[in-house]
């Protein structure tokens, strides 16, 4: 394999990951909360990816599409929510959805 | 031996650029206050990593990720970030509250973890990696395996997607019609 070794590949994948569950922790926003969340999956996609380059075996890139799909399912299911609270007025701030009354 | 060192450049050129516009846009998502500049510091992000993930030889993988993430998903986030407007938010202003500093002591703490379990478990065998044909992650080879080995997880798939879009559906139209309760004036 030419060039950077996996470890490399890893180390971008940590700090990807790093990255995003700082904007997860960080940000108020929860359409920012989705965007960081991305990152993570992708960081996570990225390690999956380069363990299976390493160890010759397709099984990590068949993982890394279906975590695709449920990352996909998430935004849908997330973006649906922000939506639905966005049509009923309700502020879009994480700290001040507390509560699960309607 | 001179093409091959040549070539040896290249990628490394290529992965350096990847690998720190990638970095630098996943920060970039983090801290821009406005929704939609981070949703298309996101859409620059996955394109840094698909190219990342052709130089780890997943070229149906990369592909997939242009195709699904940076187009399919990104438009529904830029949609729904035009549909409801852009509240600007400004994480690093108002000097630093005890609610960021925690954020970024934890997830300093988590990326230590995460170096630190790789480094322990997986040092041993980063060294050398194994020599792959040129079928390794093409299409032909990704749904071999999608149609043999893992035919359960793809089915699972399948149903989390139908579920999610049901979700999406019943999210949508229940806001709907509650919206429609309202009696009007």
């Amino acid at each position: 394999m030419s060039g950077p070794g996996v470890a490399w590949y890893l180390s971008v994948a940590a700090f990807l990951f790093g990255t995003g569950s700082l904007g997860v922790l960080l940000r108020r926003n929860p359409l920012i909360v989705l965007l960081s969340l991305e990152i993570m999956l992708n960081g996570a996609n990225l390690a999956l990816i380069g363990f299976a380059r390493n160890f010759g075996d397709g099984s990590g890139q068949i993982f890394a599409l279906a975590v695709m799909a449920v990352a996909a399912s998430e935004v849908v299911v997330g973006l649906g929510l922000i939506v639905a609270l966005n049509r009923k007025r309700v502020t879009l701030d994480v700290d001040r959805l507390n509560t699960l009354r309607g | 031996m001179i093409v091959a060192s040549v070539g040896n450049v290249l990628v490394w050129a290529v992965w350096v650029v990847a690998a720190f516009a990638c970095l630098g846009s996943g920060i970039a998502v983090v801290s821009f206050s406005n929704p939609f500049y981070s949703a298309l510091a996101l859409i620059g992000n996955l394109g840094a990593l698909a190219v990342l993930y052709l130089l780890l030889s997943a070229e149906f993988v990369a592909a997939a990720q242009v195709l699904v993430y940076a187009g399919a998903v990104m438009v529904m986030f830029l949609f729904v970030i035009a549909y409801i407007g852009p509240h600007s938010e400004s994480p690093w202003m108002g000097g630093p509250s005890w609610q960021a500093v925690g954020a970024v002591l934890a997830a300093g703490a988590l990326l230590v973890e995460i170096i630190v379990v790789i480094g322990l478990k997986a040092s041993g065998h980063l060294a050398h990696s194994e020599r792959v044909g040129a079928a390794f992650g093409s299409p032909a080879e990704i749904g071999r395996l999608f149609l043999t080995d893992h035919l359960l997880a793809f089915e699972i798939t399948s149903i989390v997607l139908l579920v999610a879009a049901i979700g999406g559906v019943i999210l949508g139209g229940h806001s709907r019609r509650a919206a429609g309760e309202v009696p009007p004036l």
